[in-house]
């Protein structure tokens, strides 16, 4: 168990000061550390890791105080045993991928420490590039190496600095599953900082939501996710569509209450909310929560049904993004074979399907 | 010939001092964030800015029988600094200083800061850091360091001429020697030895040069 409270004020020419302040704790498991860039990420792990120091704080791991300028305690970033894994990944590009793993073992015996390498080798299934450098090999196979010369110390603690950018979804759902597998034994706390919903649903058993230096949440994902509490938060959740609305009614009994959005006579239903009729609100639907229909819908269970008509259809890899005009604009998205089934272009007149827990409140 | 060996005797020995002090001088300049370190760094550039005679006028100075260094050195070893090899080795490095220090900043400054975080967090000091990172990736920087505070030793002449003075195997450099056959109206002899120090500086600068330009860093990344 990791607790660390950090307080750390950054100043930069240009822009205004920048003030960390969070107080956050990681037991053993895979905690989610997710916030947009600039809200302070890093700043933690590097602290943290004992590269930067807080202005004021205490960090304590299983006990062991790491930071405490009261006490006159700050454990330089050689002596903390925790494994860092950077964004940068930073594998010394003179030394192959072998002597790379075992930079960390320094006093073991010769023997253990091949031991140990090839083991750590096996286990990230890198064991046949031993003898490559990183300029080398490929870019997954570069993170699989830093997380392997980061484990193979035994760490404490593990903290990872979005290891998985640019990684293909399957590589990286490989890669993570390697590390729960190592992970299942050990235990230790693992702080995983990402800016990806996709991660963030892959991989958190909690997460801390972080927002301009200050944590904005913690709990499981779905608590914390699912009920986007802040628009900038909920942008950085991947709820594509953010839309301003009008409380109409409230229906207690069904949990529901009716909203108009925007300027446009769209009626739709969400979930009941801490809202009056009259008051404004703000709701976010997930791009891809929206069915797409080419006739009139029936027979649904689900109880906002919207006319619109398509305005522009953009094809990034495997996804099609819509653009469809019900009075507001939405943003959903589909897959090329629906669009080439349904015979989507922009112009032809289409309905939206939205359920009504796809619809979240954002303060 | 002797006044050659002797110029590649002093410029080895320079070059050999200039590393082993030149590099915790570099290392210090190139990551200490003492906010007086432009101090230290004016210092280090000064010989390339001063006349060598200014600098060889203190340097006698220092070594002579009254200075700080010269009492030191005789207490020492018996006899004087000026006007021997020794003498003329310190000022040398003195003057070569730049040289060996600025090519081995630019590399250590060079290195990615990441690299050293990532060898402090996977447990090593900054000794060991420096052994097994930032060493092997600012190879060309030493490389170049040696050489040019070598080549540079070798074509020296006015601080020479004030501290070594012109005693035949002990101080008489090429550049002297080149200099006095020239006052003897000896052009044959002086164009020879000039011929001899324009090939081995031309041969130095086209290592350095060479080093830099060629990917020398096998492991650069693609």
């Amino acid at each position: 168990m990791l607790t660390a409270q950090i307080r750390k004020e950054r100043r930069s020419p240009g822009a205004s000061a920048f003030l960390l302040d969070v107080s956050i704790e990681v037991p053993s498991g895979i905690t989610i550390l997710f916030g947009a860039s600039g809200a302070g990420k890093s700043t933690i792990l590097d602290c943290i890791a004992g590269l930067t120091r807080p202005d004021e704080g205490q960090i304590v791991t299983d006990g062991d105080v790491l930071f405490d300028p009261a006490a006159r305690i700050n454990i330089p970033a050689q002596k903390r045993k925790i494994a860092y894994v950077f964004q940068a990944l930073a594998l010394f590009p003179h030394l192959t991928a072998e002597e790379n793993a075992s930079y960390g073992l320094r006093d073991l015996p010769q023997k253990e420490k091949r031991e140990r390498v090839d083991r750590i080798l096996k286990v990230f299934r890198v064991e046949k590039l031993c003898k490559q450098k990183p300029g080398e090999i490929s870019g997954g196979e570069r993170q699989r190496i830093a997380l392997a010369r980061s484990l193979v110390t035994d760490p404490r603690l593990l903290l990872l600095d979005e290891p998985l950018t640019g990684l293909d979804a399957d590589l990286k759902a490989a890669i993570v599953d390697d590390l729960r597998a190592w992970n299942a034994a050990k235990r230790i706390p693992i702080l995983y900082v990402t800016h990806s919903r996709d991660e963030v649903d892959a991989l958190g058993e909690r997460v801390i939501t972080l927002h301009n230096g200050r944590v904005v949440s913690a709990g499981s994902p779905l608590e914390v996710l699912n009920a986007p509490r802040r628009k900038k938060l909920a942008q950085a959740a991947g709820f594509e569509n953010l839309l301003a609305a009008a409380v109409l009614d409230l229906r207690e009994a069904d949990g529901v209450m009716r909203i108009r959005l925007g300027d446009s006579p769209c009626e739709i239903e969400v979930p009941l909310g801490y809202a009056t009729p009259g008051s404004r609100i703000q709701v976010a639907v997930r791009a891809g929560d929206i069915l797409l229909a080419t006739v009139p819908p029936r027979g649904l269970s689900a109880r906002n049904v919207l006319e619109g008509r398509i305005l522009s259809l953009e094809q990034r890899g495997t996804l099609v993004t819509a653009r469809v005009d019900c009075g507001v604009t939405f943003i959903v998205h589909v897959t090329p074979g629906a669009v080439r089934t349904l015979e989507l272009t922009p112009g032809c007149p289409v309905w939206l399907v939205l359920k009504t827990h796809s619809c979240h409140l954002v303060d | 010939m002797e006044a050659l060996w002797l110029s590649m005797k002093l410029a080895g020995c320079v070059a050999a001092i200039l590393l082993a002090i030149g590099m915790p001088v570099a290392y210090w300049l190139a990551y200490s964030t003492w906010r007086g370190k432009f101090l230290l760094e004016s210092i280090v550039a000064l010989p390339l800015v001063l006349p060598p005679t200014v600098l060889g006028f203190y340097a006698l100075v220092a070594m002579g029988p009254r200075g700080l260094l010269g009492k030191f050195w005789i207490a020492l070893f018996g006899h004087g600094l000026a006007f021997t090899f020794s003498g003329l080795v310190l000022a040398s490095v003195l003057y070569s200083f730049p040289f060996a220090v600025q090519p081995l900043i630019a590399s250590f400054e060079g290195v990615d800061r990441k690299l050293l975080d990532a060898s402090a967090v996977l447990g090593a000091g900054s000794l060991r850091t420096f052994w097994r990172i930032i060493l092997p990736l600012s190879l060309p920087g030493v490389v170049t360091a040696a050489v040019l505070s070598f080549a540079h030793t070798l074509g020296e002449f006015g601080v020479v001429l004030m501290v070594g003075g012109n005693l035949a195997g002990v101080t008489r450099t090429v550049s002297i020697d080149i200099y006095d056959h020239v006052q003897s109206l000896e052009y044959g002899e002086a164009n020879r030895m000039a011929l001899v120090l324009l090939a081995i500086s031309f041969a130095v600068l086209s290592v350095v040069y060479a080093v830099n330009r060629r990917v020398w860093t096998p492991w650069a990344a693609k």
